[in-house]
C-alpha cells in the first residue's frame, strides 16, 4: 500500500502531472474574480469565503480525469486488480495520493490568495481549517467519479458533470464554516456537518469506487 | 396463493417478452385514465374553481405544480427501486425501466421548476429565488443530467446499467444530504408541503392550507400525471427492450458473420 | 499448484464467446493457447485472471496464483527500469528483483527512465514484471510482441526456468517458442449461436 502511494506520489513529483496546475488554476481563478466583480475592498472581502471554496474545488476537479485514467491507459490497473491488494485499497490510496498532490497544496495557498481578496483576518483560519475538512471529501468523491468514467473517451467533461452535483452538500458546508468564520459568527454547526460528511465519505465512498472500478474492468 | 407464490409471479414480469406482452395490455388502460383524468380535473381546477383571495387565479397553475414536483421526486424513488432490483436480481428489464424513466423525470423537473417561476413572478415579484426547495430540484435536475449522461456515455448495455445503478444509489445519499444542507443554508420562501397535510383534508383552517375546492380536482390532477407516469415508462421500457434486442442480434450477427 | 477449468463459458460485451472449455495446467506444465483472431482467446486469460465473471463453469486453483500479463506493461514511463519493477515487487510482497533484471538482460538498462526505452525493451521490463510477481501460474498474452529473436529465446529461457521451479504458464501465442508444452486449440469452443426462440432467457 504504502508502495503504491509513494510511486503515485512519485509520479506526481516527476511528470508534473496535475500538481502544479491545480495551484496555478486557483491563482488565476482568484486573480481573475477582482476583474469580473470589480476592486471594491468591502465587496470582495465578502465575497472572499466563498470564491476561494469555490476555486479550490475546481482546482480539484482538474486533475481528476487522470486519476485513475493513465492507470488504466498503460494497463496498470488491471495489474492492480490482480495483484493482492484489494481494490478498495487501491482506491483509498489514489484518492489519499490525489489530496496529498491537490488538496493539501490548495490548502496551503489559500490564506495567501485570500489575502488578494481581502479576507478579514478572523477568516483565515477558518478559511483553512473548513478546507482541510473539505478536500479529502473532494479527492475522495472525485475519485468516485474518476472510476465511474475510466474507461470512457470523453471521460473528462462527464465526469465534471457527475462529480459536481456529489460535491454540493461539502461545498454548502465548508464555505459556510469559512463565511461564518470571516465574519465572527459561530461556525460549530457547519463544521460538525462538514466534518461527518467528510468522515462518512471517507469510510464508505472506497467500497463504491471500487465496485465500480471492477465493473469497468471487466 | 402463498405470498411466496406471488412474490415469484411478479418476478415473471421481469422477462423482457412477458413484460412486453402485459405492457401493450394494459396500455391502453393508463392512456385512458391519464387522459381522462387530467382532462377533468384540469378543466375543472382551471374553470370551476374560484380565485383564491389573496393569490388571484394564479394560484391554479398548482394543479400542474405540484403533481409535476411529486412525479419528479417518485420518479427517482422508482429509479432507486430498479437499480436496487437489477444489482441484486440482474433482471434486464428493471435496468431499462430506470433507463427510460430518467427522461420522463427530468421533463417532470423541468415542468415543476418552469410552473414554480411563473407562480413565483407575481406571487413573490421573482421568477426565481434560492429558496431551499427550489434548489433542490435545481440540484435533482443536475442528478438526472449526470445520470442519463452516463447512460448515454458507456456502449455495454450491461456495464452501463451497472454503472448508472451505483450511481443512483450513491447519486441518491447525496441528494438526500444535499437537501439538507440546502435548508440549512437557506431558509425560504415556499410555503411547507401543504397538500397532504391533515388539515387540508379535513378542511381545518390554517393560513397556509390547500382548501378541499382545490384539494379534489388537485388530487385528480395528481393521480393523472402517475398514470401518465406509469404509461410513459412501460412505454419507453418497451422500445428500450426492442432496442436492446435489436443490438443483441446484431451482436449476435457479427459474432457468427 | 494445479489450474483445473471445468465446462467454462465466458463472453465479450454480453456476447459469449466460447463455451464448454476444460482443461487442466499442472505444475512444471505450459499450455499453448491457440486460435484465431477474436475468438476469446484474450478474454479467455482476462477470465483466468479474475477481472470478469466467466458466464459458467467452476475456475479451481486461480485465486491468488495468477500472474497476468496483458498487451500493454503496465509500465510509467518517468520511472526508471529498477523503480517499476521495484513497485510491482512490493505490492505483491516480494523483494529480489535482479533476478529478473538477469534473466531479460536489463541490467544495463537500470537506471534508464521507461518512457525512454525501445517497445522491443519495455516488452522485456513488462516480462521481468511476471518474476517479481512470485506467482506461480503465468498468463501471457501474446507476450512476443515486438520482441527480436534473441528477445524470444530469453524469454523462452524465463519460462522454462519458471516450470522447472515447479511454475507454469498459460501462453497465447503464435509463433513457436520451442516450449515443449501442450497445446489448447480453442476454436472448436467457439460459441455456438442460441435457437431465436431462446429469447426468453434474456435478450438472445
Amino acid at each position: 500500500m504504502i508502495a503504491l502511494l509513494l510511486r503515485d506520489l512519485k509520479l506526481a513529483f516527476r511528470a508534473g502531472s496535475g500538481f502544479g496546475l491545480g495551484l496555478a488554476f486557483f491563482l488565476i481563478v482568484t486573480v481573475l474574480v477582482p476583474f469580473s466583480v470589480g476592486p471594491q475592498s468591502s465587496l470582495l472581502s465578502t465575497i472572499a469565503p466563498g470564491v476561494l471554496w469555490l476555486g479550490a474545488l475546481l482546482a480539484c476537479l482538474l486533475s481528476l480525469d487522470r486519476l485513475l485514467a493513465l492507470d488504466w491507459e498503460d494497463g496498470s490497473l488491471d495489474l492492480l486488480a490482480t495483484a493482492p491488494l484489494p481494490l478498495e485499497s487501491v482506491v483509498t490510496i489514489k484518492a489519499l495520493a490525489h489530496w496529498l498532490t491537490t488538496g493539501l497544496p490548495l490548502v496551503l495557498a489559500a490564506p495567501f490568495l485570500g489575502v488578494l481578496l481581502n479576507l478579514p483576518v478572523p477568516g483565515f483560519s477558518w478559511l483553512v481549517i473548513s478546507l482541510l475538512l473539505g478536500t479529502p471529501a473532494m479527492s475522495v468523491i472525485g475519485t468516485f467519479g474518476a472510476a465511474l468514467t475510466v474507461g470512457l473517451k470523453r471521460g473528462g467533461l462527464l465526469l465534471s458533470l457527475l462529480v459536481l452535483p456529489l460535491y454540493v452538500p461539502t461545498l454548502i458546508f465548508g464555505a459556510e464554516v469559512a463565511r461564518r468564520g470571516a465574519t465572527g459568527m459561530e461556525t460549530q454547526t457547519p463544521l460538525l456537518m462538514l466534518a461527518g460528511i467528510t468522515a462518512a465519505t471517507v469510510a464508505l465512498l472506497p467500497f463504491a469506487s471500487a465496485a465500480v472500478l471492477r465493473i469497468n474492468l471487466r | 396463493m402463498t405470498i411466496a407464490a406471488k412474490a415469484n409471479a411478479l418476478w415473471e414480469y421481469a422477462n423482457p417478452r412477458k413484460f412486453l406482452a402485459t405492457s401493450e395490455r394494459v396500455l391502453p388502460f393508463f392512456w385512458i385514465g391519464a387522459g381522462l383524468c387530467l382532462v377533468v380535473g384540469l378543466i375543472w381546477g382551471f374553470f370551476f374553481t374560484p380565485d383564491d383571495y389573496k393569490q388571484g387565479s394564479t394560484v391554479k397553475i398548482i394543479y400542474l405544480h405540484v403533481p409535476a414536483a411529486l412525479m419528479a421526486i417518485n420518479c427517482w424513488i422508482m429509479m432507486l427501486a430498479t437499480s436496487l432490483v437489477w444489482l441484486v436480481r440482474r433482471h434486464h428489464v428493471s435496468a431499462l425501466a430506470a433507463r427510460a424513466a430518467a427522461p420522463i423525470g427530468i421533463v417532470m423537473t423541468l415542468i415543476a421548476l418552469a410552473t414554480g417561476a411563473i407562480w413565483g413572478q407575481p406571487m413573490w415579484g421573482t421568477w426565481w429565488a434560492w429558496d431551499p426547495r427550489l434548489t433542490s430540484f435545481l440540484i435533482l435536475f443536475l442528478f438526472y443530467l449526470g445520470y442519463v449522461a452516463l447512460w448515454e456515455a458507456i456502449e455495454d448495455p450491461d456495464t452501463a446499467a451497472d454503472l448508472t445503478s451505483v450511481l443512483c444509489l450513491v447519486g441518491s445519499v447525496f441528494a438526500f444530504l444535499s437537501r439538507y444542507a440546502v435548508n440549512f443554508w437557506n431558509q425560504g420562501l415556499h410555503q411547507g408541503a401543504s397538500v397532504m397535510r391533515a388539515g387540508a383534508i379535513t378542511g381545518t383552517d390554517t393560513e397556509e392550507k390547500v382548501s378541499n375546492i382545490y384539494f379534489y380536482p388537485l388530487l385528480l390532477c395528481i393521480i393523472g400525471f402517475v398514470l401518465l407516469f406509469i404509461a410513459l415508462v412501460f412505454y419507453r421500457t418497451g422500445t428500450e427492450i426492442r432496442a436492446r434486442r435489436t443490438k443483441a442480434l446484431m451482436a449476435r450477427e457479427r459474432v457468427n458473420g | 499448484m494445479t489450474l483445473k477449468v471445468t465446462d467454462l463459458a465466458i463472453a465479450r460485451g454480453g456476447v459469449p464467446v466460447l463455451e464448454g472449455l476444460s482443461f487442466s495446467l499442472e505444475a512444471g506444465n505450459a499450455l499453448i493457447l491457440r486460435g484465431p483472431n477474436g475468438i476469446g482467446k484474450t478474454t479467455l486469460l482476462r477470465t483466468l485472471a479474475g477481472l470478469q465473471p466467466p458466464l459458467v463453469g467452476q475456475i479451481e486453483g486461480a485465486e491468488d496464483q495468477i500472474a497476468y500479463a496483458s498487451h500493454s506493461d503496465g509500465l510509467k514511463p518517468t520511472l526508471t527500469v529498477v523503480e517499476n519493477l521495484n513497485f510491482w515487487a512490493s505490492v505483491f510482497g516480494t523483494r529480489d528483483i535482479q533476478h529478473a533484471l538477469d534473466a531479460f538482460a536489463l541490467n544495463e538498462l537500470a537506471d534508464r527512465h521507461a518512457g525512454n526505452l525501445s517497445a522491443g525493451q519495455k516488452r522485456r521490463l513488462g516480462l521481468a514484471r511476471m518474476l517479481v510477481t512470485g506467482r506461480p501460474i503465468w498468463m501471457l498474452d501474446e507476450p512476443t510482441v515486438s520482441l527480436d529473436r534473441h528477445a524470444v529465446e530469453m524469454f523462452a529461457d524465463a519460462v522454462r526456468a519458471h516450470l522447472g521451479q515447479g511454475g507454469s504458464a498459460l501462453i497465447a501465442t503464435h509463433i513457436d517458442l520451442g516450449l515443449d508444452g501442450e497445446v489448447l486449440d480453442v476454436g472448436p469452443n467457439k460459441a455456438k449461436p442460441k435457437p431465436f426462440d431462446d429469447f426468453d432467457g434474456g435478450f438472445l
